[in-house]
């Protein structure tokens, strides 16, 4: 085999690179330009409400970039978990800005498009047939489950996007991908190693988070027989052994050993080597064939409506006492509208507002906090209500030994209330064994 | 002699703190050079009792410890107390979970 070249514009779509380091990058004659648009990081949103995790705006002007100069190159275009969530909805979404952009600039090619939407009846008839298993949620998914779940999708592997290729596509807009195997897919099509494919994938989907310094840019991959490199797309970044070892451990809790769909990634035995001052070279990552194909589904419920309120309190007095005081208004509030079906918590910025119960640290040392009263209940209106209710409380509470009695918190806005709208959660994260690689993810072919 | 008493911050070059998945906070420290790097390792400071001790958990919150000598970096990681986007969550990215480490006691070796 001869060389193949993945280059990779960005850590996620939608979220920038420089385009002297797409030119640079363009000049290593790149055989393939596969990005990652998405992954559950942002949180459960954007797979429940079906908005992009990027503005189209953001997205139009990155894929016209990309779909300009991969066309120019004759070389194809994947993209993978197109959206954010990769849901049939992010799918669409980055379709229909595909075929705009080829109106627009006059381009035709071959699209592909691949679901990775589960039905629920789908993933119950496998919960039902035990082909559902716990991955890291700790709790077991249930029918009950997935009667709540509004959006279920699955990690596809490398198997659909290769397909999609060896049909001729030359853009794939892939739904929910491993972020590994949709960078790897073109290389392994192509006869590359799969083991050096699909880990220098993990390390290009982050784009250049693998160089120094690091940043949301270009990163070139090269796949040779027994070994890749790698080289960052811009002149004013270098790999070394250091950011691309250190990378091969991020987001990730087992350095040595990763599962994926089909297999297992071995790198207890890789190497580093600094070939030039800018070029890293990795080799001994193996890929291990597992009997049984398991895919990770990302699943989400709808939990409530949430509105929130922003204070500030630089009251010394009112300070010293915030932890009786907050539990005070909270069990108020529970009494004033006699129910349950809510729920209240406060963020203490200057407490433990970005560590919460992790925070070492228990005494309040910070002369001004800032609060977030939380709440989510059944529906907008209530939550409303109820966060309203409690503002109002924390603003007029009474205590001992209160110098000020015109308002305990300041409030940047007016209103003081925000609703943040509906609230997902994740409800399923969960293993299910497939039969074959390209049963859950239907790909979709259109002459543009 | 009594050694002065330096914390992780005087040995890692890198700190951080991250998802790996909505279930798991993971820590990476990393080191510039095989001195720091060996000198933490031997000093015992970085085990899965210390941490759970530094974050207030029980020690079973602590999924893994690996020492990962290819990248001159030790990896720990954690069960999150509150799954990402549940309610209460306070970091979505998980990625302000680290400062603790920062000064975390390395006992120097007995001179």
């Amino acid at each position: 085999m001869s060389s193949i070249t993945v280059l990779t514009p960005t850590g996620t779509l939608g979220y920038g690179f420089g385009a002297d380091a797409l030119e640079r990058g363009m000049q290593l004659r790149p055989d393939v330009i596969a990005v990652d648009a998405g992954s559950t990081d942002p949180g459960p949103h954007y797979l429940g409400s079906g908005e992009p995790l990027v503005s189209r705006f953001s997205m139009k002007r990155e894929l016209s970039d990309l779909l300009r100069v991969s066309r120019k190159a004759g070389i194809p275009l994947v993209v993978g978990s197109a959206g954010g969530s990769g849901c049939r909805r992010h799918v669409d979404w980055t379709v229909e800005i595909v075929r705009e952009i080829a109106r627009e600039q006059g381009l035709s090619f071959k699209l592909a498009w691949i679901y990775a939407d589960v039905a629920p009846e789908r993933a119950k008839s496998a919960v039902a047939r035990g082909d559902v298993k716990d991955f890291e949620a700790d709790f077991p998914l249930t029918e009950e489950m997935l009667d709540e779940t509004i959006a279920l999708v699955a990690q596809m592997g490398h198997e659909p996007i290769a397909a999609a290729l060896d049909g001729g596509a030359d853009v794939v807009i892939g739904g929910r991908s491993c972020d590994d195997s949709a960078i790897a897919a073109f290389p392994i099509a192509r006869g590359a190693d799969p083991g050096l494919a699909m880990h220098m994938g993990k390390i290009l989907e982050c784009g250049a988070f693998s160089a120094e310094p690091f940043g949301m840019d270009v990163m070139v991959g090269i796949v040779h027989d027994d070994y890749f490199l790698l080289e960052p797309g811009s002149a004013d970044r270098r790999a070394s052994v250091t950011s691309v070892a250190a990378h091969t451990l991020y987001e990730r809790e087992d350095p040595f050993l990763q599962p994926g769909p089909g297999h297992s990634m071995d790198l207890s035995q890789c190497r580093f080597e600094q070939v030039t001052d800018r070029r890293v070279k990795v080799s001994g990552s193996r890929f291990i064939k597992t009997d049984e194909y398991w895919v990770k589904l990302e699943g989400v419920r709808l939990a409530g409506y949430r509105s929130i309120s922003i204070a500030g309190i630089r009251c010394p007095t009112m300070i010293a006492r915030i932890d009786g005081i907050l539990g005070d208004v909270q069990a108020e509030a529970i009494r004033y509208f006699a129910s349950n079906a809510f729920e209240i918590g406060f963020r203490v910025y200057g407490r433990d507002g970005v560590m919460g119960k992790l925070e070492p640290q228990r005494t309040i040392t910070s002369h001004e906090l800032g609060l977030v009263i939380d709440v989510v209940a059944p529906d907008q209106e209530f939550a409303h209500a109820v966060a309203h209710h409690v503002s109002g409380n924390l603003l007029h509470y009474h205590f001992p030994g209160q110098f000020n009695t015109s308002g305990n918190v300041a409030f940047p806005y007016s209103p003081s209330e925000i609703d943040a709208g509906p609230n997902f959660r994740f409800s399923a994260y969960h293993l299910m064994r497939l039969q074959s690689p390209l049963e859950l993810f239907p790909i979709h072919f259109e002459d543009v | 002699m009594v050694a002065t008493e330096k914390r992780l911050r005087d040995f890692a070059h890198i700190i951080r703190s991250k998802n790996a998945g909505p279930y798991r906070l993971t820590f990476d420290i990393l080191f510039r050079d095989d001195a720091s790097f060996r000198a933490v390792c031997e000093s015992q400071a970085v085990t899965k009792d210390s941490i759970a001790r530094l974050y207030g958990v029980p020690i079973d919150q602590v999924s893994s410890l690996f020492v990962v000598p290819m990248g001159r970096a030790i990896k720990v990681t954690l069960r999150r107390p509150i799954g990402q986007g549940d309610f209460g969550d306070t970091d979505i990215y998980g990625c302000q979970q680290h400062a603790p480490l920062l000064d975390l006691p390395i006992p120097a070796e007995e001179a």
